[in-house]
């Protein structure tokens, strides 16, 4: 029979020993970042006075531009992101249900969907919009598609999960009395994904704003257009007055679709 | 009188050589409840599902409107599966549905995939809806989504449901277990009401042996994957009961 010893520690020198090279790793790491990235030390201390000096070219912000080349660009991007999600979600959602395993009891299948879920989202909206700009000409059909695109990945993870997170007793039980597999869907799946998809669709809504007012800097139509003309000829006063309009617009539909959703969820 | 179903050595095994049913044969037909009991792991629910395929038989038949169903497929399938009711231990409603579209669903079984799409249900399929929403005394919760009803409310949309299909044969599986003594009372009631109306066996998996005795016409008694007992409730005696589950000493 032993005596309870009188020391006590938090980790064994094993433990300890790991802990330490963790730490160890990560400083490395973080210092071969930082070596890699070549930070120039001149521009740093130079920065203060760069953004001052931008900020100064900036202000004040030529706010009376806004009806005469922002306003349309607004409206294009808005329009943009509204068929950019349509599009993706009618493309998504069936890509969706084929993903879940519950909907879909096909190994291949799931897998196949999956692949598309996967691809689309991993090349970004600005990829998708180089291509297709590529393919359609400049404008807000490639942004359109562009956007559509990235979202197919985004909504259909989601959207899958929602499908394998539904209840397996209404749907066993709509089995049981003869229902077609279509019929399953929409009385047995859909009643209970929908708050889901409303959820997803909006909040995906909400990104496709914010990215088709990036996309046009590749091109793609919209506010981008117009931010990237302004960079270009260095009116910084127009170039504020885009970011001002972004910010609001981000701010506006933030807005909304919590409203929305509060509402429907 | 021919027999509604006829099981012919039925066997399932989800694991290869390891069978939790062990060659069922069994005739039920009538109009009255025949109960299934037995120890919890036994197959009763097994044999039920095997029934309707919610779960796939491994051998043997089941012979149903002069089919078997065992070897059906796609459309026949279904088909055969909208002649056969099911209530559930859980009541297995679409939560988000209200009681008269759960009720409704029961029809998508011979429904055309147009209708269905459209939600055109049969004006017929709807008053028969609200002639069993009467029956079960549900009337005002028509438009309440299943669920927010209690778990008695429940079981009777269930079990009306699957009155909507048109039965021939009606299979309950453990439908009292989730419910207090009462209103497990209740749907039985109820249960031996739809047998006698609709004039078609009911086919009962259950816990309670006392509730099987009080409304069973038939009790078959279960355990370890094969039939121990076939035969009235009077003779289900104490060391009947022992062969099904073993022990006595809950007996006393």
């Amino acid at each position: 029979m032993s005596a309870h010893p009188r020391t006590w520690q938090r980790f064994t020198r094993a433990e300890r020993l790991a802990r330490f090279s963790v730490y160890l790793a990560v400083v490395l790491a973080v210092g071969w970042a930082v070596h890699s990235v070549e930070i120039i030390v001149e521009f740093i201390w130079d920065a203060p006075e760069q953004i001052a000096d931008m900020g100064r070219r900036m202000w004040p912000v030529a706010w009376w531009f806004y009806p005469k080349g922002v306003h349309d660009a607004l409206v294009e991007t808005l329009n943009i992101a509204a068929v950019a999600t349509l599009l993706g979600i009618l493309m998504a959602v069936p890509v969706g249900f084929l993903a879940a395993r519950n909907a879909t009891p096909s190994r291949l299948l799931n897998n196949l969907a999956r692949l598309i879920l996967v691809s689309t989202r991993s090349i970004s909206t600005l990829l998708w919009a180089l291509f297709f700009v590529a393919v359609f000409g400049p404008g807000a059909l490639a942004g359109t598609l562009a956007i559509a695109f990235h979202s197919i990945g985004f909504i259909g993870k989601l959207f899958s999960e929602a499908v394998e997170d539904a209840h397996r007793g209404g749907i066993e039980a709509l089995t049981a009395a003869g229902a077609s597999k279509l019929a399953l869907i929409q009385y047995a799946y859909w009643p209970q994904v929908k708050p889901a998809f409303w959820g997803i669709a909006l909040f995906r809504w909400d990104i496709n704003v914010r990215e088709s007012a990036v996309l046009g800097l590749v091109g793609a139509g919209g506010l981008g257009m117009a931010l990237d003309t302004a960079i270009n000829l260095f009116q910084w006063d127009r170039v504020a007055l885009v970011l001002a309009t972004i910010f609001a617009v981000v701010i506006v539909a933030e807005f909304v679709v919590t409203e929305i959703r509060k509402r429907i969820i | 009188m021919t027999s509604a179903l006829s099981i012919r050595n039925l066997v399932k095994e989800y694991v290869p050589g390891k069978p939790v049913l062990t060659g069922i044969t069994l005739d039920i037909a009538g109009a009255d409840i025949t109960a299934v009991i037995g120890p919890s792991g036994t197959g009763k629910s097994t044999l039920i599902r095997c029934i309707n395929r919610l779960v796939e038989p491994t051998a043997g038949e089941i012979i149903f409107e002069g089919r078997d169903l065992v070897r059906l497929a796609g459309n026949e399938l279904r088909a055969a599966r909208s002649r056969i009711g099911m209530v559930f231990q859980e009541y297995n409603l679409v939560e988000r549905l209200t009681v008269m579209e759960n009720l409704l669903t029961g029809c998508l079984g011979r429904m055309p995939a147009w209708k269905a799409l459209l939600r055109r249900f049969d004006p017929e399929d709807i008053a028969r809806a609200w002639e069993t929403l009467e029956t079960v005394g549900l009337t005002d919760f028509a438009n309440a989504r299943a669920d927010s009803l209690s778990g008695g409310q429940r079981q009777r949309v269930g079990i009306s449901r699957a009155v909507m299909q048109r039965p021939a044969l009606l299979l309950a599986d453990e439908p009292t277990s989730s419910l207090d003594p009462k209103t497990s009372v209740e749907i039985m009631e109820l249960l031996a009401q739809v047998a006698a109306t609709k004039s078609i066996p009911v086919i009962i998996n259950m816990h309670d042996v006392e509730l099987a005795r009080r409304f069973a016409r038939r009790i078959i008694g279960m355990s370890g994957g094969g039939v121990v007992y076939d035969g009235a409730p009077a003779g289900l005696d104490d060391a009947i009961l022992k062969r099904i589950y073993g022990g006595e000493s809950w007996l006393h």
